[in-house]
């Protein structure tokens, strides 16, 4: 007992190092509120799995229709991720790069996915994307479906995920000198030259991050997504509508066995982005 | 002694900042902590102030141990490197927080205060924020900051180093001015040896967490007692093989030699007094210092550093050049020793 | 010569087209939520938004982002402080523990709060003990927002403060300004727009949060009917025309919250930029 409370009283000692005040009541507070909010319930999973057998688990977690279901998310999401960054990319430039009427309008509705409440996204794009929207009917013709169908999907994730890729690139390429791209073209390297080695390795990194969080945003979304989709089973029919019909039978233990393999693969996400900005910030400190 | 560290130590994760640090510092002094960085200066004027704890030894001030007394209970100045003044506040706000914090009379503020700012004399520039400042008065402001509560102790992380070459040798001056007309005790922190011997009274050499020398400037500057001192401070080229210099021969337990600017005498070729004990040398490259001619001179396969004067003939690039060697510091791990020319020696006995 | 014409044709196609892409993935849909709201008259309107369920569903919208955002704010003053303050082992953990609920899906965070406190929870006993009913009630909606939106402000925070460095902190203190002291008068001043800044972003979230609301709220139309899910039944129902009608009280909130934004935003760059110089 003594020796406990020797190591504690070491261990706040230790702690107040300099003058700042604050620190265990801050630090008392942050820890608590995540534990709260965060840990505990997040462990919770875990215990509410625990009543599972491992077939049983496996059973629910490999069911062909989840299979499938998660199939679906993963490809959407990676295919309206992808198209974010090329237009992401696209938006960044002209944002930063060239100056024209209408410029601080453009910058300023960048951000309206994240304003704009998910379900009112997801009733306004499935109504504008249906057969007799106004949109949907000019595809119509040509025989292409886009509300409840993958194409719809897509298109939800990439409402949802343009403003992390243009924010994500944004402000690197603000930060990358202009005469980086001068020197280049000084020394006779055409447009196309100087942004595919200069400055396209420059923002990598950047995009990358983007790309993460626009995925991970992508695999996890519902509000936008659940009305374009349409919830069909074996079509359109997305990782976390599975959970949500689960739900809605009482099957709490296959919702959670579901929710724990997306969890795992959110945190396997979530490392990959630390980790690129983790280096990022250590090559910014370098320069 | 004023402020003492007795057997202080500190280390950040596995990195040693203090090992084992004494020093003692008189009243009324003002003390240079040269070092290179990462030598501990930093922490120690840290600790010093409060804003580190250290690991284990003691820390008095005016007697006092001071180890458990909080920072701003310790009487202490400190005038951080980027001055760390509050943007949101005007000179004057600035100035004044210490003194709104001891709940002083509103009279006895606006009296400080301007006192204070008729030392930095930065009359009628009260109202301004910093940022429309300029460096030096920003370094003015933060040192009127730090001395607007009475401390008894002033300390000063690197004050010169964010300030330009041409205004940082007027500040210098200046700073070592007003502080012996407040009449304070102060320790700076520094890593530019000529600010050190220029500035201070007694500097303190640190490297990698120790104490290498202590004295005045002149001391440290004449008698290095450590080859790290001997190197650190002034201006010198190594060099090995220094028996080959006429008028020195190989001591015994030292092989490497320290040759100082000063050290060197430079005279065309057979133009010497003493051309008995003149090596030949050629001009490498010569550069102009305002005040001198700085010559780079080839010399027995290493590039030693002299000053000629411009009032003599000037040199080419590629000319043959007599040399001089007056002095030597011999050094090994842990020594260093201060030799004369032998053939000068003789000379000079014969002449008296 | 050739190498500008080429160069302006390039400016030219890029600009127009960012503009469509942002015209139709962004404007059309927020244009057609108002045009498909006002589709059958200015009555069907009106008696939507005044109808008695989805004012009773914008006060709860309004009750659990005001909590969220408190809840949140101080969770971000505190944890900024801490993470930014101080050094401590264990802080890279720490950042990455604030970070999770952005990580996951709002489906999940719904379905946590469901398994400590619904009938198969852990908690439940306790609570219902008590008589209080946390899920399918106001309490699990207040709960599952706050947790949808705990990290923003704290995101926003502690790049500032990072920044910014401590010394000016050190410096106070060391004339012995107290924490309450130098908390108001040094780093808010510093954090103020950013802080604001995270505010809004966290609101915006808050107010418009489905997902995780739609798991634990239960729906009762009147008593746990957040305005989204109301838009939501109302869009199940077919009565598309109501539902666009409740979703555009929403696009409201979402462009004033989107031009409170860009107006902090840009006074934020503005103070920096002068600062810096």
């Amino acid at each position: 007992m003594d020796t406990i409370l020797k190591n504690l009283k070491n261990f706040t000692a230790k702690r107040k190092v300099g003058v700042i005040p604050g620190f265990g009541l801050s630090i008392g507070i942050t820890i608590t509120l995540i534990s709260f909010i965060v840990v505990i319930p997040l462990l919770s999973v875990l215990v509410a799995i625990s009543g599972f057998t491992w077939k049983e688990f496996w059973d629910c977690i490999t069911d062909k229709m989840v299979l499938h279901a998660y199939q679906v998310s993963f490809v959407c999401s990676f295919i309206a991720a992808l198209i974010n960054c090329v237009f992401g990319l696209i938006l960044a430039w002209v944002l930063t790069r060239y100056k024209f009427p209408g410029r601080r309008l453009l910058d300023g509705l960048i951000e309206l996915p994240f304003a704009l409440p998910t379900a009112v996204a997801g009733i306004a794009l499935t109504t504008i994307y249906a057969d007799q929207g106004w949109i949907g009917s000019l595809f119509k013709p040509l025989g292409v479906k886009i509300s409840y169908t993958l194409i719809g999907i897509t298109i939800a994730l990439i409402f949802i995920g343009i403003p992390f890729v243009v924010r994500s690139v944004q402000p690197v390429l603000e930060k990358l000198d202009s005469q980086y791209e001068e020197a280049a073209e000084m020394l006779g390297a055409s447009r196309l030259r100087t942004f595919f080695k200069v400055i396209f390795p420059e923002i990598l990194p950047a995009l990358l991050t983007g790309f993460g969080l626009a995925f991970s945003r992508g695999l996890g979304e519902y509000g936008s997504v659940v009305f374009i989709a349409g919830n069909i089973p074996y079509k359109t029919q997305i990782a976390p509508l599975i959970i949500m019909g689960k739900l809605e039978q009482f099957s709490y233990a296959g919702a959670t066995a579901i929710a724990l393999v997306m969890i795992v693969f959110a945190f396997i996400l979530l490392f990959a982005i630390n980790f690129i900005q983790g280096r990022m910030n250590k090559a910014a400190k370098n320069s | 002694m004023y402020v003492e560290l007795r057997n202080v130590n500190k280390t950040f994760g596995s990195f040693k900042a203090l090992d084992e640090i004494s020093i003692s510092i008189e009243k009324g002094t003002l003390v240079a902590l040269l070092g290179p960085s990462g030598s501990g200066k930093t922490t120690i004027l840290r600790s010093i102030a409060g804003l580190e704890r250290p690991d284990s030894g003691e820390i008095y001030i005016d007697g006092k141990l001071v180890n458990d007394i909080p920072a701003a209970k310790r009487g202490v100045g400190f005038v951080f490197q980027n001055y760390a003044l509050f943007r949101y506040m005007t000179v004057f706000d600035n100035i004044a927080f210490g003194l709104k914090i001891q709940k002083h009379s509103k009279e006895y503020i606006e009296k400080r205060v301007s006192e204070l700012i008729s030392l930095i004399g930065l009359e009628g520039l009260e109202k301004r924020y910093p940022h429309q400042l300029s460096g030096g008065q920003k370094q003015r402001v933060a040192f009127a900051r730090a001395l607007a509560p009475n401390p008894h102790l002033l300390l000063l992380d690197e004050p010169f180093a964010a300030i330009d070459a041409k205004i940082r040798k007027e500040l210098r001056t200046w700073l070592r001015e007003t502080i012996s007309k407040v009449g304070i005790t102060s320790i700076f922190v520094t890593h530019d040896q000529e600010e050190a011997i220029e500035v201070s009274d007694k500097i303190i050499l640190t490297n990698n967490g120790r104490i290498e020398q202590t004295g005045s400037p002149l001391e440290i500057y004449r008698n290095p007692k450590t080859p790290f001192a001997a190197k650190f401070v002034g201006e010198g080229t190594s060099i090995s093989n220094y028996d080959k210099i006429r008028g020195f021969q190989i001591t015994k337990g030292f092989s490497s030699a320290i040759i100082r600017p000063e050290f060197v005498g430079v005279s065309k070729p057979g133009k010497s007094l003493y051309p008995n004990t003149t090596d030949r040398g050629v001009v490498e490259s010569s550069f102009f210092r305002g005040n001198s001619q700085e010559l780079h001179i080839h010399l027995y396969g290493i590039k030693i550093i002299a000053d000629y004067s411009l009032e003599e003939e000037p040199f080419q690039i590629g000319e043959a050049v007599d040399v001089i060697i007056n002095r030597l510091f011999l050094y090994n791990e842990s020594q260093v020793l201060s030799v004369e020319n032998q053939n000068l020696k003789n000379i000079n006995s014969v002449v008296i | 010569m050739k190498q500008e014409i080429k160069s302006s044709v390039t400016r030219i196609v890029l600009i127009a087209l960012c503009v469509i892409f942002v015209g139709v993935m962004l404007i059309v849909p927020l244009a057609s939520v108002l045009v498909y709201s006002l589709r059958e008259g200015w009555e069907v309107f009106s008696s939507t938004i005044s109808d008695k369920y989805t004012i009773a569903a914008l006060k709860l919208t309004l009750y659990a982002a005001v909590i969220a955002v408190a809840f949140n704010t101080i969770f971000g003053l505190f944890s900024s402080w801490a993470i930014t303050k101080f050094r401590f082992k264990g802080k890279n953990f720490l950042t990455t523990l604030i970070d999770i609920p952005f990580a996951i899906s709002p489906v999940i965070a719904g379905l946590i709060f469901i398994l400590i406190f619904g009938r198969i929870g852990w908690a439940y006993d306790f609570f219902n003990n008590h008589s209080i009913k946390v899920v399918f009630a106001v309490p699990g909606i207040v709960l599952a927002t706050i947790f949808v939106t705990f990290p923003f402000i704290s995101r926003e925070l502690i790049p500032l403060m990072h920044s910014q460095g401590s010394e000016e902190e050190e410096a106070a203190a060391l004339m012995g300004a107290k924490g309450l002291t130098i908390y108001r008068r040094i780093t808010l001043p510093h954090i103020k727009w950013g802080l604001l800044y995270g505010i809004i972003l966290c609101t915006a979230r808050a107010l418009g949060e489905f997902g995780a609301v739609s798991v634990v709220s239960g729906k009762i139309r009147g008593k746990t009917n957040t305005l989204p899910l109301h838009v939501e039944q109302l869009f199940q129902e077919f009565h598309l025309t109501a539902s666009f009608a409740a979703a555009s009280i929403l696009v409201l909130i979402a462009i004033i919250i989107l031009i409170l934004k860009n107006i902090v935003e840009y006074k934020g760059k503005k103070e920096e930029n002068f600062r810096v110089r």
